[in-house]
Parts: C-alpha cells; structure tokens; sequence
C-alpha cells in the first residue's frame, strides 16, 4: 500500500469519524447541560460498550468467513450504497433543495425535547437523557465503526483506518472540552461531501473488482491502470456532481418549494 | 416484536437509506455484471469500465427520478 494510499485511507476515516462524533456531541451535550450529566455519561459509557462489542464480532466474522473477492463485492457494495446517499444528501443541499445540516439547530430541537421531557428514573439514572445519549452515541458510532472496518480491511490496514477514527475523537473531545458549545463552525457539509466523494470511489472500485468471485479462477476482476484508476474515479465521481448540483441549482427565490425532506442528518 | 421491528428499521435505514432507488440501483448493475462474469467471455479492463459508467447512470437515474417525484 503506497503512502498516498495511507494518507487517502487516514483522511477518509478522520474525516468521517469527525462529522458523526460532532453530531453525537451535540446529542450529549443537549442532554447533559439540560438534564443529567451523570446519567448522561452513562448512557454514553453504555454506548462504547455496546460499540466495542459490536466492532469486534463484524469485525472478526467479516475478516474470517469471507474470501478476498468476496469482501470486496459485499463491502464495496455497501460502501457504495452508503457513500452515494451522502453524495444524494450532499447534491441536494449544494443545489438548494434541501436544508444545510445545522447543530446549533438540532442543539436547539435536542434541548427542548429534554426540558419537555418527564423525569422517570430507573437504576438511579434520570432514563430520558440516559437512553437518548445511549442511541445518539451508538448509531453515530455504528457510522464509524462501518466506515473503519469496511476501508480498513478492504486496504488491508485497519491500524491506519483506526487511527484516523481516533484521531477525530481526541479532536472532537478536545474542542468540546474547550468550547463546551455544540461543534457548529466544523464545515460539517463540505466534510460530508468529500466523504461521499471517497466512499463512492473506492465502493466502486473494491464492488466491481469483486464480482471476481463469479470467475472460473475466483481471482479480484483486474481495473485498467490497477490502483491508479482509483484517482480516475474520483474525479470522475466529483466532475459528475458538479454536473448534477449545477442542473439541479434552485433559484433562490423558489427553494423553499422545490426542497426534499428536511431534517434528516 | 417491537424490538426485532426497530432492529430491522434501523439495519434498513443504515443500509438502504433515504432513497431506496440508489440501493436498487447500485444491486441491478452489480448483478448485470455477476451474470456477464459467470456466463460470457469478457475483457476484464473494459468490464470494469462498462460497470463503472453504469453504476454513475443509475446513480444519476435514481436521483432524477427523486428529484422530478418532490416537484410534483
């Protein structure tokens, strides 16, 4: 593995990692600053728990049980999928027809759910900010932990694919206790843009080598230009969305009626 | 029940997502080429070529398709 495909597998993982612990953070810290910190951090103690367990029976049963070609089909394919919702998402919102993703918003939403909220306290924990803590850390993790076990194996590096995940939590944890405000100066849009953008490249390289499986020999279908096609498809990916937000482009003055779906992250 | 039902309804949402013509999509084209694999001779550079143009189109499909259904 060259050392620009160690930095793009980093960055990827770093940038990915960074966007949904942002949006976990501002789950927990609606929570905390308006309920119960102490029942808070359990459910988010909770949270890592249930995440660490979850990584390692995906972990260990996607690097046993199938072939090369095989992880590469199932897991480019979800990749994929994954990468090009978020390039949906993030063609939409450039072009107008779909609300920016805003924390200091969804802080908001957050806080006033929990002020709304009744006091039920179960195990000694106040069972509202522990539960919506609890989710909003483990489904924004599963996010992660996909993206790093799916780049990770699939480049034969989960070490770097690691890294870059942590290195986004020490960053994110870092800020917070720093700014104790929601993150909402992260570019979280652009970021979600440029993850899209490496998803959808490598879900489509790693998906098509690995209809391999399907060949007399079993072997990864080889590209044109082996890895170098990789650079190929992600201009190829970034010049198509550009086409397609341009096209797709609402006049200011009519957004509000040509908009999709609102709140979704 | 109601904990197998959100366990599903969460898997779909993560997996197949907000639009579930991508997924359909992205499916179609890598069966396409699963069967030109198993049942024809191909030349693997151009297959993997074909196939990548292909899963940009049904990208672009789904997302008019979206688009042109929220104008209505």
């Amino acid at each position: 593995m060259g050392s620009s495909a160690v930095w793009s597998l980093g960055i990827a993982t770093f940038a990915a990692a960074l966007v949904e612990m942002v949006e976990a953070l501002t789950i927990v810290l609606a929570m905390g600053m308006t309920r119960s910190w102490r029942s808070t951090l359990w459910g988010v103690g909770a949270a890592l728990v249930a995440l660490a367990g979850f990584t390692a029976v995906a972990g260990y049963a996607l690097a046993t049980w199938l072939p090369e070609a095989a992880l590469q089909l199932v897991i480019g394919g979800l990749l994929l999928i994954f990468g090009l919702q978020w390039l949906r998402k993030a063609i939409l919102r450039s072009s107008g027809r779909k609300a920016m993703h805003d924390e200091a918003a969804i802080f908001a939403e957050q806080e006033a759910e929990a002020r709304g909220a009744d006091s039920e306290v179960r195990l000694g924990l106040d069972w509202f900010s522990f539960v919506v803590s609890f989710k909003g850390v483990f489904l924004e993790g599963v996010e992660v932990v996909f993206i790093v076990i799916t780049f990770g194996l699939n480049a034969d590096n989960v070490p770097v694919a690691v890294i870059g995940a942590v290195a986004a939590l020490v960053v994110v944890l870092g800020l917070a206790a720093v700014i104790r405000t929601p993150l909402t100066k992260v570019p979280e849009n652009t970021l979600k843009y440029g993850v899209g953008l490496l998803l959808a490249t490598f879900g489509t390289f790693w998906s098509i080598e690995g209809l391999g499986i399907f060949s007399d020999s079993g072997d990864s279908l080889e590209w044109a230009g082996n890895d170098l096609v990789i650079l190929v498809l992600l201009v190829g990916w970034f010049l198509l969305t550009r086409v397609l937000i341009a096209a797709l482009r609402v006049p200011s003055n009519t957004k509000s009626n040509g908009r999709l779906e609102m709140s979704e992250a | 029940m109601k904990f197998i039902k959100g366990f599903g309804a969460f898997w779909y949402d993560f997996l197949v997502g907000d639009d579930w013509k991508i997924a359909a999509a992205i499916v179609t084209v890598l069966a396409a080429g699963a069967i030109i694999v198993t049942s024809t001779d191909y030349n693997a550079h151009v297959l993997t070529a074909v196939l990548a143009v292909c899963v940009a189109a049904a990208f672009t499909v789904a997302l008019l398709i979206d688009v042109s259904r929220s104008k209505r």
